[in-house]
């Protein structure tokens, strides 16, 4: 059974009453993440910790799986257990599978996604000089479709959409996030990111800083915040039992400061992903991540 | 909400078995009772004794939806002596019933882990009967958080 | 989810008398038949109803589901191995389709 959503929004207009009338009071409770390392199956070192590139406001940047119960981090831990991992597999089925006019698949041009992805995952988002604009790996995936498949792109959201960008992602796993700047205008993407990262939003008035760069630590109700670091989207969030995408998260995030959301793959949220992107440079990339 | 004195009687002798094992805590109304009937009908009738079954879960749970869980029953599994089924329950779930594990000399060890949803803080339960008809239990309160924010 | 896909893990070969540790996991949503959709109508519960665990054709371990087990529903249990052989896993759905996984084993 889902923990209501009806619930989460009747203790939103509570908490937008007590905070309309204070400034934004997070619980003083608080507790330092985790002093605790995440080796995969014993065998992948994943770097959750990193020094936090030059301009970032922290000095170190750290995962959110650090932030996590036990038994929450013992999850992502084990391979096995992850449930991320069954999207993975599905994620496979879809990438050997022939779809659109052209009669191919993924593998038709790509072959061994563990071979050609490898890395490529932690380098996203990049810069589409056709597009004029920073493309993401579910951009490049509807590219790849529409373009050299003629097939359907993928509606945001829909599962194979999440399963596949899981599956492509997780070949990078373990590899430092790192996207480059200096590609076209990324570096002006980067600066309405960074802008829209500090703006405050919503009846409660409340910016991505004001949770992740200011009180991560602490708990948001029973929430413990982490930096918000996106090295692991897609997520398996035990929220929803199911995988969640960055721009999904996004819109959650920005819809329950009780304000408008824009759509995903917006300029607004492109420019926010090359931005929080680059806040997490040097995190291993983790996905399938395990997250509440 | 203003119990009749026939309604309190009632809930009281409920939360009889539950109360007199481990520390008191609490009950949900409704749901303590209907997690009560539960209990007895798999025992038939038997109130269990505290003892050689272990329930572990962790006492804050990160998210309702998914709580891991195990039982581990001590002693050895033998044609002559073995854990026939483990019962769980959870007093505060709309329905309290969360799994049957059904164990056999071929088991090994009656030990088994899941994962279920928890709607609210609430007492998991675990009942084992043995093959000689012995029922015993443990039982574990969980906190449930709802969170703060988030997509 | 598309076909649910089941996945097991247990080791490959063990001395004879050793109780080994099996791992199973399956996609699945777990519709629990509590939540209601946006014209607020209750979904209807579909859940896998059922796993067991058969070794050379013989019960191990099997557990009747309700809908308080989480989407995906993972477990883990014990078998004590005493002959080389098969274990056979089958996971049945409300509505009937049963899914299953095989894996052999060596016993020395």
């Amino acid at each position: 059974m889902q923990i209501g959503r009806q619930r989460v929004g009747k203790y939103l207009v509570l908490a937008a009453a007590v905070l309309a009338t204070s400034s934004l009071t997070v619980s003083t409770a608080s507790s330092e993440p985790v002093n605790d390392e995440l080796v995969i199956d014993d065998v992948v070192k994943m770097l959750t910790r990193a020094p936090a590139p030059e301009g970032h406001p922290l000095k170190e940047i750290l995962s959110g799986w650090l932030y996590r119960t036990d038994e929450t981090r013992a999850l992502e831990a084990d391979s096995f257990q992850n449930p991320g991992m069954l999207y993975v597999e599905r994620g496979e089925e879809i990438w050997n599978t022939v779809d659109g006019k052209a009669g191919k698949s993924c593998a038709s041009c790509h072959g061994n996604a563990a071979e050609t992805m490898a890395g490529i995952g932690a380098h996203y988002p990049k810069w589409d000089a056709e597009a004029q604009r920073p493309i993401n790996i579910e951009l490049q995936i509807n590219k790849c479709r529409t373009n050299n498949m003629q097939a359907e792109a993928y509606k945001f959201d829909s599962p194979d959409q999440k399963a596949l960008t899981t599956y492509v992602k997780h070949q990078s796993l373990g590899e430092p996030v790192r996207i480059d700047l200096t590609q076209g205008a990324m570096q002006s993407w980067w600066d309405k990111g960074k802008e829209l990262y500090y703006t405050r939003t919503g009846q409660l008035n409340l910016s991505c800083a004001n949770c992740h760069e200011q009180n991560n630590g602490k708990y948001i109700r029973a929430d413990h915040l982490s930096q918000g670091n996106v090295n692991g989207f897609p997520t398996y969030r035990l929220n929803d039992a199911n995988m969640v995408s960055l721009h999904a998260r996004f819109r959650g995030c920005i819809r329950d400061t009780r304000a408008e959301f824009p759509d995903a793959f917006s300029d607004d949220l492109m420019a926010l992903e090359v931005y929080t992107t680059w806040r997490g440079s040097g995190l291993s990339v983790e996905t399938p991540a395990v997250r509440q | 909400m203003h119990l009749t004195r026939r309604q309190t009687l009632g809930l009281c002798a409920g939360a009889t078995v539950l109360a007199t094992i481990g520390p008191a805590i609490p009950a949900a109304f409704a749901d303590a009772a209907a997690a009560e009937r539960s209990l007895m009908e798999f025992t038939g009738g038997k109130t269990p004794e505290a003892g050689k079954i272990t329930l572990t879960a962790p006492e804050i749970a990160e998210n309702g939806n998914t709580v891991p869980l195990s039982i581990s029953v001590e002693g050895e599994m033998t044609e002559a002596s073995y854990v026939q089924s483990v019962l769980l329950l959870a007093d505060g779930n709309p329905n309290p019933g969360v799994a049957t594990f059904h164990f056999s000399p071929m088991s090994g060890r009656a030990s088994a882990t899941t994962r279920m949803r928890l709607a609210k803080t609430q007492t998991v339960i675990a009942v084992a009967k043995m093959s000689d008809g012995s029922v015993y239990m443990d039982k574990k309160q969980v906190k449930v958080t709802i969170g703060g924010c988030g997509g | 989810m598309a076909v649910p896909k089941p996945r097991v893990k247990l080791p490959k070969s063990v001395a004879a008398g050793d109780v080994i540790t099996i791992k199973t996991l399956i996609s699945h949503d777990m519709e629990s038949g509590q939540r209601k959709d946006k014209e607020g109508k209750l979904i209807p519960r579909k859940i896998i109803n059922k796993f067991s665990c058969e070794f050379n054709g013989k019960p191990v371990f099997s557990c009747d589901i309700e809908p308080a087990v989480s989407a995906n529903p993972y477990f883990e249990f014990d078998a004590k191995a005493m002959e080389s052989g098969t274990f056979k896993f089958t996971w049945v759905d409300d509505d009937g389709s049963i899914y299953t996984d095989e894996q052999a084993i060596e016993v020395k």
